[in-house]
């Protein structure tokens, strides 16, 4: 096989794999091992902006749910796959707790300055 | 090179790509069972660790039956050692014989758990240990207040030589109190761990600890039953909630203390230790035998209604339901008898 073909094969088969984008104000959070993850380490909390957006990303073999019932913003994503994610726009300065529903020991708090 | 030639060639290679991924990821789920190896401690609260004291006195407490309004229900009369710290009935049996509305969950690894009860209510084993003797349903006694002709728990411990001497050996100058006495009940509950079973022998390099039946179950276990999904790691639990479309779906589980709409009818993963002696099955009693459970789950569920996404149809053959019991049965821990202590009269 042309060599070149290889090439762009292995690269097209890379961006459908890794096809996640990142842009500028959106924040990546795993959901991996059971735990909230930020460039691969365990988080417990993170600061974003007002107008910020964090993607929820599965990275489990099992569904993950994200949920809130903070007073500054209550929502529930609802359950996803592996591969999956979710995003959430805080458009609000303060606090917001962030949980998985489905295992009550993925938790995170949200600070937006 | 032909424009379509191209196209096949690309297609081909990112299957092969990918389906080496996919191999990759499989073997290495398959060859992990060190997630299964029993954590080198077991855990304990820094402000209540375990010393023999404590789990003396946690063991009188958690024997005795003064500890109900009667007189006449210990935490041992619905948690039964002899039958797998649970008590055989589909649910619960309490104060003047009520049917309450779950059955006994085992106390077998309960340390493990970071939430207590079907619903996850309870954050630890201390914030249990006092539910039960002053519900109503269960034990029916007061533990703080003597009212009218009832006498209060602490007033009942106090007035006997032989308490206060064991609560001020195991918490010193402390006294008999609420803290107390649930700081002890939990120190006696963390002693309460699964002994080696057939699979622990087996994961250890035993070869030939497990049948080949329970070998091929644990396939089943880990691939096609997707069992593996939410019984994880050493207590073969996730410590997540699930709907897992039981028959009768009446009570709103962990959605009574997190309103989030995929809690309704959840309940917590139970562990599998030991799993052979404590039936019925399921926070209600809904199955006799472990044989309806793989039977449910193969069904994919009776209950579709906000049942979990990871509970699916499974397609087993008799053979792999077959196994699959067998492999659950292989849980089942050496015999650990325990011994009765004796209470003090005076
Ligand atoms: C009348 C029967 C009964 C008595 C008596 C009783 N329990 Fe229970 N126990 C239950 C039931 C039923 C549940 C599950 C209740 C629920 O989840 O809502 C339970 C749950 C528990 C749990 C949680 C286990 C888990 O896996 O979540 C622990 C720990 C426990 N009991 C300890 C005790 C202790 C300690 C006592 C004595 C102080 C006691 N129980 C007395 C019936 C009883
Ligand atoms: C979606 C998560 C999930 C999956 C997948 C799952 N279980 Fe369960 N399992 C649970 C939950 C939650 C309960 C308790 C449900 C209830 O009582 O409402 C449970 C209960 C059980 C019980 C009863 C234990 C007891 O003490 O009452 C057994 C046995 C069991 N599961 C075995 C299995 C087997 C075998 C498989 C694979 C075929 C499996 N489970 C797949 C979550 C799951
Ligand atoms: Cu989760």
């Amino acid at each position: 096989m042309n060599r070149y073909v290889y090439i762009l094969s292995l690269f097209i088969c890379w961006a459908a794999v890794f096809s996640s984008t990142v842009y500028a104000d959106e924040f990546i959070v795993a959901q991996n091992n059971k735990t909230f993850k930020k460039d691969g380490k365990k988080i417990e909390s993170i600061t974003i902006k007002k107008g910020d957006t964090i993607r929820f990303k599965n990275e489990d073999p099992f569904f993950h749910n994200i949920f809130s019932l903070s007073d500054l913003k209550t929502f529930d994503l609802g359950s996803f796959p592996k591969g999956q994610s979710k995003t959430v726009v805080f458009d609000k300065a303060g606090t917001v707790e962030v949980e998985c529903a489905i295992h009550p020991e993925m938790y995170m708090e949200v600070t937006i300055e | 090179m032909k424009l379509t030639t191209i196209a096949r060639d690309v297609t081909y290679t990112c299957l092969f790509f990918m389906s080496t991924l996919m191999i990759t990821n499989a073997s290495v789920a398959a060859t992990d069972i060190n997630k299964y190896l029993r954590p080198a401690e077991i855990p304990q609260p820094s402000n209540n660790l375990i010393t023999e004291s404590r789990i003396e006195l946690g063991k009188m407490l958690f024997f005795d039956p003064r500890l109900s309004g009667s007189n006449w229900i210990s935490c041992a009369t619905c948690h039964n050692p002899a039958l797998g710290w649970s008590d055989g009935l589909p649910t619960a049996i309490g104060h003047g014989q009520k049917v309450l509305g779950r059955s006994t969950p085992t106390i077998l690894n309960t340390a493990y758990q970071p939430l207590q009860f079907w619903d996850g209510r309870a954050r630890s084993l201390e914030k249990q240990a006092l539910g039960p003797i002053e519900s109503a349903g269960e034990m029916a006694q007061s533990i703080g207040k003597s009212e009218g002709k009832l006498q209060s728990l602490i007033d009942e411990l106090s007035a006997l030589k032989g308490y206060r001497d064991a609560f001020e050996k195991a918490y010193p100058g402390e006294g008999i109190t609420k803290k107390t006495i649930a700081k002890a009940i939990a120190s006696f509950e963390r002693t309460i761990v699964s002994t080696d079973s057939p699979f622990d022998l087996w994961i250890k390099g035993e070869k030939h600890a497990m049948n080949d039946a329970a070998l091929r179950g644990f396939k089943v276990f880990e691939g096609k039953g997707n069992c593996v999904k939410c019984h994880n790691g050493f207590n073969f639990t996730d410590n997540g909630f699930h709907n897992i479309g039981l028959k009768d779906a009446s009570d709103a589980g962990r959605y009574a203390i997190r309103k989030v709409k995929i809690l309704i009818g959840a309940f917590k993963t139970p562990t599998l230790r030991d799993v052979a002696l404590t039936a019925p099955y399921m926070h209600n009693g809904a199955y006799k035998t472990l044989e309806e459970v793989v039977d449910h789950y193969d069904r994919g569920g009776v209950t579709k209604e906000n049942l979990s996404p990871n509970i699916t149809k499974l397609n087993l053959t008799a053979r792999e339901k077959s196994d699959l019991v067998e492999f659950l049965k292989s849980l089942t821990g050496a015999p650990n008898p325990i011994t009765y202590p004796v209470l003090p009269t005076e």
